[in-house]
This record gives structure tokens, sequence and C-alpha cells, in this order.
């Protein structure tokens, strides 16, 4: 059976850049800011590490701009909704607008230019013996390493350091975060901005790794799958590494089945990623009816001390 | 050891808020109450967005009053630019009217893509399955069964919101690159011209199938449609009892459903105009501009309808101005192209102009105050 470790392998490298993009979304949400800029960060990470890249061929430069562009944009968007109070669902869409719109701008001159980069990959010679596993695991670029590696790092973050439960009870219920004396603002500038650049990091991974050369609106929907995710994954960070792969998974399924000549057209294929988020997250909405919901209670509203209740 | 700051006293922090601005004896005050500013928040935030794409310009190495200049002279400055910019405004308006009566209920419709393309293919399936239909009753019908088809479009993701609480943002976006992928079927694949030397579209419409033009321009009669459905926009919203529950449902929630307002059931009929308006300007479309469906029937209206919608505030009879605006953005956007800049541009600049627009309106709400 060797088509068994093809499609984990393949819905690895296809979820890893999801995986980057619903860690940064669950560190948003967590502190109570929803960022549907996801898509637009996206793009402008992917944008800007094709143009840095071309330009200086070096890797720590390309995702030193990247996190510097999109920690940018996140920190507009936190500027938007934290200090000014305004609605976080219209500012993710201004990100996203935006940040397709001026990706597109900047990308002109990248346009189909391939990008000539190898990430160094992590070789395990001794898994090589064991059958699958080894197949799977061996050979593995270091940022799925790295993405794997934070997904256990933030769980740990989030569900057993005080600074996490800080930022739980700042997503839950600020008022009572603000009256221990934990800054709201503060913590959720932090996070919206390193959510950001994980956003990034994973437009960085798409084109360096998975697609490398830049078409316009290349993540084609992927940002917003990632959003869907985070309700998947139930703000867990563990649980979004399988998110992740699976839907990796689904991603490249519509690529190899065309491979196997299917007698189904290549675009009905491409729409299954959509259509199984919507029929996912349904299921889920299905399932979790009588449950009380495990989004932070205060997700979308700003706060502010003078109308604390 | 490190939960101990939650021990701690309550921080002096609380009453410090007077004494941030040092000696200054006023200090921004936020009040959530004042209506969100007036009528030139939005002129102001255009004014600065257009400042902050100056920017990128002059990083091209371009003269932004040159290339401002040069868009307001494509979309203003010739009787074509003129038509050419409404016939842009046409789709938007309708597009933006359908997701404002969405967002008047806190509804994020953002799938207008979607039902405007599901519009346009049903309206073309008229011209395709009912080849024998009377002359005369082809538009009807055509336009009949594109707003029917964008209203399912709209379902589609009403009925996941409703019965299974799933965020319609994300739902419908991902019919948005369901439906771009059922058009790119349908115009590569079975509905394609065998006799269009490989074009990625339909037949071209019989003149039957065609909306009538108006004074001989590309202007078509879809503006009509478009300027009726403001009129029955606005009225229904302000006369009616059903555009009374809508906005008590707007502004608040709770309160509506404890007034005994059957919130699903609105929901569903709002997503079903809300797609039903954007398949409308999908089928006014094809049968008024393209004259058959193809490949990229839509350049993103749907998307910039938000935009539309957002800078009028809503309102209906704003939206006829700011559609005309971006319109003119977007016949702008193609006449820079003549000089090197890719027409990414004026979504880069309808991009800017939401953001400063948002924060326009919030910051409006602070108000310098006198401390005592």
């Amino acid at each position: 059976m060797e088509i068994i470790p093809l499609i984990i392998a393949a819905a690895i490298s296809g979820g890893t850049s999801l995986l980057f993009a619903v860690l940064g979304g669950i560190l948003n949400e967590k502190a109570g800011v929803i960022n549907l800029g996801t898509e637009g960060i996206m793009l402008i990470g992917a944008v800007m590490s094709a143009i840095v890249f071309i330009q200086t061929n070096n890797l720590f430069i390309t995702l030193a701009v990247v996190l510097i562009a999109t920690g940018f944009l996140g920190l507009l968007h936190a500027f938007l909704c934290i200090t000014l109070r305004a609605n976080q669902t219209v500012s993710g869409l201004a990100i996203t607008l935006f940040g397709t719109g001026l990706s597109a701008y900047l990308g002109k001159s990248v346009a189909g230019v391939p990008i000539p980069v190898s990430i160094p990959k992590v070789e395990l010679d001794w898994l090589d013996a064991i059958p699958i596993i080894g197949q799977i695991f061996s050979g593995l670029d270091i940022f799925i390493w790295l993405s794997i590696a934070l997904s256990i790092i933030l769980y740990v973050y989030m569900y057993k350091t005080a600074w996490g439960l800080h930022l739980k009870a700042v997503g839950d219920n600020p008022s009572t975060s603000d009256a221990m004396g934990i800054s709201v603002a503060a913590y959720r500038y932090f996070h919206v901005i390193a959510g950001s650049m994980l956003m990034g990091v994973a437009g960085f991974y798409l084109i360096m790794v998975y697609s490398p050369n830049w078409i316009e609106g290349m993540t084609s929907g992927r940002g917003w799958i990632a959003i869907a995710l985070i309700i998947f994954a139930r703000w867990n960070p563990i649980y979004a590494l399988f998110g992740a792969y699976f839907f990796g998974g689904l991603d490249s399924l519509g690529f190899r089945m065309q491979i196997y000549e299917f007698n189904i057209p290549s675009y009905f294929l491409k729409m299954i990623p959509y259509a199984a988020t919507i029929f996912i997250l349904m299921f889920i909405g299905w399932k979790n009816r009588n449950k009380p919901s495990v989004e932070p209670k205060s997700l979308g509203n700003p706060y502010f001390r003078e109308q604390r209740l | 050891m490190s939960q101990k700051s939650s021990f701690e006293p309550l921080p002096v922090e609380l009453k410090q808020d007077n004494k941030k601005l040092g000696n200054v004896p006023f200090r921004l005050e936020y009040d959530a109450h004042k209506k969100g500013g007036s009528w030139w928040v939005p002129i102001i935030s255009i004014i600065v967005a257009l400042m902050i794409c100056a920017v990128f310009i002059l990083f091209n190495g371009m003269n932004p009053i040159t290339v401002y200049g040069k868009m307001l002279a494509g979309a203003f400055g010739s009787s074509f630019g003129i038509s050419e910019t409404i016939v842009k405004a046409i789709p938007l308006l309708l597009c933006g009217l359908g997701v404002a009566i969405a967002y008047k209920i806190a509804i994020w419709n953002i799938g207008a893509e979607g039902q405007f393309i599901l519009g346009a293919i049903g309206a073309t399936a008229v011209t395709i399955f009912l080849p024998n239909l009377p002359g005369a009753l082809y538009i009807p019908v055509m336009m009949v069964v594109g707003f029917a088809a964008g209203a399912i479009w709209g379902l589609c993701t009403a009925i996941p919101r409703t019965y299974f609480q799933v965020n319609e943002l994300i739902s419908s976006l991902m019919l948005n690159y369901i439906a771009l992928l059922l058009l790119d079927y349908l115009v590569y694949g079975p509905w394609r011209d065998p006799q269009g030397f490989n074009f990625p579209g339909t037949q071209e419409f019989t003149p039957y199938q065609l909306l009538a033009s108006l004074g001989g321009t590309r202007l078509h009669f879809g503006l009509i449609f478009a300027l009726a459905a403001v009129i029955l926009f606005a009225f229904f919203l302000a006369k009616t009892r059903w555009g009374y529950e809508l906005r008590l449902l707007g502004a608040n929630p709770v309160a509506a459903k404890n007034a005994g307002i059957n919130i699903t059931k609105h929901i569903l009929i709002v997503m079903m105009i809300s797609g039903g308006l954007a398949g409308f300007a999908g089928a006014i479309e094809v049968s008024g501009v393209a004259g058959r469906l193809m490949y990229g029937i839509s350049p993103g209206y749907g998307y910039t309808a938000i935009i539309v919608a957002w800078l009028a505030k809503l309102n209906p009879w704003g939206m006829i101005i700011t559609s005309v605006f971006i319109g003119s953005l977007i016949v702008g956007g193609y006449s820079v192209q003549t000089i090197g800049l890719p027409s990414s541009f004026s979504n880069m600049l309808q991009g800017a102009i939401l953001f400063c627009l948002i924060g326009g309106e919030m910051l409006s709400k602070f108000k310098l105050k006198k401390v005592d």
C-alpha cells in the first residue's frame, strides 16, 4: 500500500499553511478579537515573501520582512478594534479587501516568476526503517516541524500557564480581567499582532513550499477555511493540528483524483474543500446544538472601561 | 505562583484616566451613544484613503496627481466614460442594496459575488433550455429566474445559519468559490459556444434576450430596475411593519425576540432578498452588458458592493451616490492601466477607503472634553 503514506504526506504539506493561519486565528479569538483579515494577511505574507526572496535570496530576511509587514496589518486591525472600538467584522473585511488589492498591486512585477527556494529538510534516517511512519515523517521540511511544535507550545501556553489563563479571562470576561489588574488592551494588542504574524507565516509557507510562484489571489479561500477551522478545532491548538491536516488532505485530494482520471470534471473536485467546510460546520452545529459554546464569551465585543457591566 | 497578581489589591490605575494627558486641560472621551459621524465622515475618509494610496503611487515612481487626474478624466471626462461608470454602478447598486438589507439585521452576507454569478447562470439557463419562448417573454422570465437563483444561493447561507448555527460569513464566502467554479465549468464545458473559437463563453443572446439600451449608449434598461429597487428598498424599510421589525431586529435583537418577532423567518426572508437582488444584478449584467454568459462575468462586484453599502452607511439613497463613485474608481482604474499602473490599484484604493471609513466613523465618536 503505497498510497496511504502519499495521501498523509500530501495532507501534511497542504495543511501546514492552514495550520499556521488557524493558530494565528486562535490567538486572535482567544483574546476576544475576531480577525476576518486572514485571507488578506496571508496574501500580503505571500507576496512579500515572493518580492523579498527574489531580491535577496535570503530566507531569514524574507521571513523577517513578512513578520513586520503582517504584524503591521495586525497592528492596524488592533488599533481599529481595540482603541477605536470599530466593528471587528467590518475591520477584518477591510483588511481582506485591502490585502487582496495591495498584494495584486505589489505582486505585478513578480507574477508567475518561479521562486528558486529550497527549504531545509529534516532528515530522520532512523525513522526510515519503520514502514509507513518512516515514509511520512522523514524528510519533512523544517517549517512543518516548526508548526507542529508551535501547536504544542501554544497549547501549553493557553492551558497550562498563568498568562494563558489571563488570556482566556480577557477573551471571556474583560471587565473582570481589568479588575484583576490585567491590561485588557495590552493582551489584545499583543495577541492580535502575534496572530496576524502567524497568518503571514501561513502565506510565506504557501508560496515558499506549497506552490512557489506568485499568482493573484493565490490563497483561494484558504484564509476563510482557516477561520472555519477555528470553530472546527474548538479554539484548541492541538485539534487545530488535525483539522488543518484533514483540510489539507481534502485540498490535495482534488489534485490527486485528477491523476487517477475519474470521470468527474476537475471543477467539481476543486469544490470539495469549500463544500466540505460548510457541511462540517453544519455537522458541528448540529452535534453541539445542546452544548454550551466554547467560543470566547466576549468574542467580537470591544471593551471599554467606562461602560462595563 | 505567577498568578499572584490576581490577589493584589485593585490597581490605582482606574483613577488615572484624567491625568493621562499631563497638563493639557482636555481629554478624549468616548461617547458610545453619539450617532457615529455625519455626512462629512465618508468624504474625509475618501480623501485620507486617496492620500495613503498616493504614497504607493510615489513608490511606483509616478506623480499621484497625474494618476488621480487620469482616473477622473477616464471616469467622467467623456460621455463614454460617464456611461461606462454608470454601467458599472448598476450591478454595484443592486448588490449593495442586497448586502445592505442583510447588514441591517447584522447578517454578514459576503456572498453577493456568488449570488451574482448564480443569477447570471440562471438567466442564461433560460436562453439555453427554453429556446422557443415567445420573444417578449424572455426578459421577464430571465430576470425572475436570475432573482430566484440568487435567492436560492442566499438560502444556502441562511439555512445553515438559522438551523445549524453556521457562521454566515464563512458559508457565504465558500459558496462564492463554488459558484465561481460552477461558472468556469459551464463556460469551459457544456455551455461553451461551439462556434466561439474556444472563447470561454456561451452563444451570444438573441435580440429578444437583450435588455433594451438607453439612447444608443452602452447604458441599458437595468438602470431603471436598479433605481426602482432603491425606491422599493427605502419604502419597505421605512413605511412597512416588516421594515420596522427589521430595524428593531438590527437595533436590539433581544428586544426584538421578546417582542415576539420571528428571527429565523426574518433571516430566511432577508437572505432570499439579499441573494435575489445580487442574482437580479447578475441577470441584468448578462442580458444588458455582456450579451452572453462568459468567463469572469463579475470583476468582483459582490465584494465591491460591501464598500458601496458601508460608504453609504446602508442608506439606499446614499448608495446611488456611492455606487457611481465606486463605479468611477473601477473605470478610472482601467484608464490608469495605460500609464502602467495595474488595474488592481483601484481594488487597493477601495480597501483603503473602507479602512479609513470605519476608523473615521469611530474617531468621530470621540470628543474633546474639558477636564475639571
